[in-house]
């Protein structure tokens, strides 16, 4: 074994015999988010790319009470740009509109989870200690062009070789997924058409939603096929819209305005872009892994999660994403969403905002959207969506049919 | 080369370069050795469980059919 791997070896000890409690790695500043700023989600034909993401970076440094001189580095999620509006060299393109400029300004992408990737880094730099004030952001402009161009660059964040060149969309692979955990589990339609109505319920009560309406499990189930057996209903939106957070060491937060929440645990992981090359397309590896991270950096288990924001790009997605969290045993999510444990008033919350499936979906501007969506909840400034236990939230991003994710769990500081 | 039905869907909504197909039946095919393979199904529709066989490739998408 050379020097280095002894090295490796014993850093990897000394990391898995920490306590279980806080257990951020040795020499990792606690870390927080000392502001939010949101634009709604929905089409917005007068509004372009930048002017939406400077609109988020705007508010959520009023919201902090700090100025753009203040930033000391700017990541940016962002999946398409270049395809959906043609800019690119996004990160600086919007940075110095909203008045930062002179500082590191990296765009970050990894499909839909390139937002919880920005996030991930921006965090991770602040806790090492080189800046003291970075703004993670996300933002997508996507519906300016028609639905099938959608398609060709959503379907972009598949393997081309392989999934693509075959036919396959983002909804016929989660299609195949859903019917792959329909066969393993006896997952049901209406299970999945729980997911959409309960969403939509919490949508409907957003100020900031892109679809605010109430719809029934049975409306759901009479959608549009778009790939059996999944509706329109099944389907989230594809939506315009930006966020940003502002992410401080924890002994800083104070000096802020915003009440901080700390960020508990976080991680960032991959698997396979292609869904063929997955071990196992009922549980995404890639999820399980990180929420596992996650919790021991925390120091927390799944049981200790009050509420959560999860990807439900598709309301399959939900459902996965309840069992490889840990909520409940695998094949239990579509049962555990239908008796009603994950609406508003039960007893875990899930996708409280509206989720992707009502709240919208601008793919790059997620995964931020969903730390934005948590912390208003632990703010108590969620209105009549508040739920009433926020200790402890949970945020899912995941990029693709599973070849990232970012698990983030924040807690009050 | 023949192969058993890992999941199936039936695409309603296809990209713009597969319109003149839909509804088409798209599957991951679980070939000897356990590897999975992306492919278009030709004639009778399959389910899970089904065994399958290569037909051919358009296009370089293998597309099979019910044995």
């Amino acid at each position: 074994m050379s020097g280095s791997e002894n090295i490796t070896t014993l850093r990897w000890v000394i990391h898995c015999q920490l306590p279980a409690k806080n257990s951020y790695a040795i020499g990792m500043r606690p870390v927080a988010v000392a502001g939010i700023g949101k634009t709604p989600f929905g089409a917005f034909p007068d509004r372009d790319l930048r002017s939406l993401a400077v609109e988020a970076v705007e508010r959520c440094l009023t919201d902090a009470g700090a100025t753009p001189a203040q930033v000391e580095a700017f990541y940016l999620g962002n999946f398409a740009g270049p395809s959906f509006v043609g800019q690119n060299h996004l990160a600086p393109y919007v940075a110095a509109a909203a008045g930062i400029s002179g500082v590191p300004c990296t765009r970050f992408e990894a499909a839909c989870a390139s937002s919880g990737s920005a996030f991930f880094h921006a965090v991770s730099a602040v806790a090492a200690g080189m800046y003291d004030m970075v703004i993670a952001a996300g933002v997508e402009k996507m519906t300016s062009q028609p639905t099938p161009k959608v398609a060709e660059i959503l379907a972009s964040a598949g393997d081309l070789g392989g999934e693509i060149k075959a036919g396959g969309t983002f909804p016929a692979l989660f299609a195949m997924i859903a019917k792959r955990h329909m066969h393993e589990y006896g997952t049901t339609r209406e299970h999945l058409a729980a997911v959409a109505a309960k969403n939509h319920a919490a949508g409907a009560l957003n100020p900031l939603a892109h679809m605010r309406k109430n719809i029934t499990i049975e409306q759901a189930l009479a959608g549009k096929m778009i790939a059996d057996p999944l509706t329109l209903y099944d389907c989230s939106l594809v939506s315009d819209g930006a966020a940003a957070v502002l992410i401080v060491p924890l002994e800083k937060a104070r000096d802020f305005a915003g009440k901080p929440i700390r960020v508990l645990g976080i991680a960032q992981t991959s698997d396979h872009v292609a869904l063929d090359r997955k071990a196992s397309i009922t549980s995404f590896a890639a999820v399980a892994r990180a929420a596992e991270k996650a919790y021991r950096m925390a120091g927390i288990q799944a049981s200790d999660v009050d509420f959560a924001e999860v990807h439900d790009c598709f309301t399959i997605a939900e459902i996965i994403a309840t069992e490889d969290l840990g909520f409940v045993e695998r094949g239990q999510g579509g049962p555990y969403a239908a008796a009603g444990c994950t609406a508003l008033k039960g007893p875990r919350p899930v996708n409280t905002s509206g989720g992707l499936k009502a709240k919208g979906h601008p793919v790059g501007a997620t995964g931020v959207a969903q730390i934005c969506d948590l912390v208003i909840q632990m703010r108590g400034e969620a209105g009549e969506r508040q739920v009433t236990r926020n200790d402890i939230g949970l945020a899912q991003n995941l990029g693709g049919s599973g070849a990232t994710a970012v698990v983030t769990i924040l807690g009050k500081s | 080369m023949r192969g058993t039905i890992y999941t199936e869907t039936t695409v309603y909504s296809p990209p713009e370069a597969f319109v003149k197909d839909a509804p088409y039946q798209l599957a991951i095919v679980e070939i000897a050795g356990g590897e999975r393979l992306t492919v278009r199904i030709l004639g009778e529709p399959v389910a899970i469980g089904d065994t399958v066989e290569f037909v051919e490739r358009r296009c370089d998408v293998p597309f099979f059919r019910k044995v």
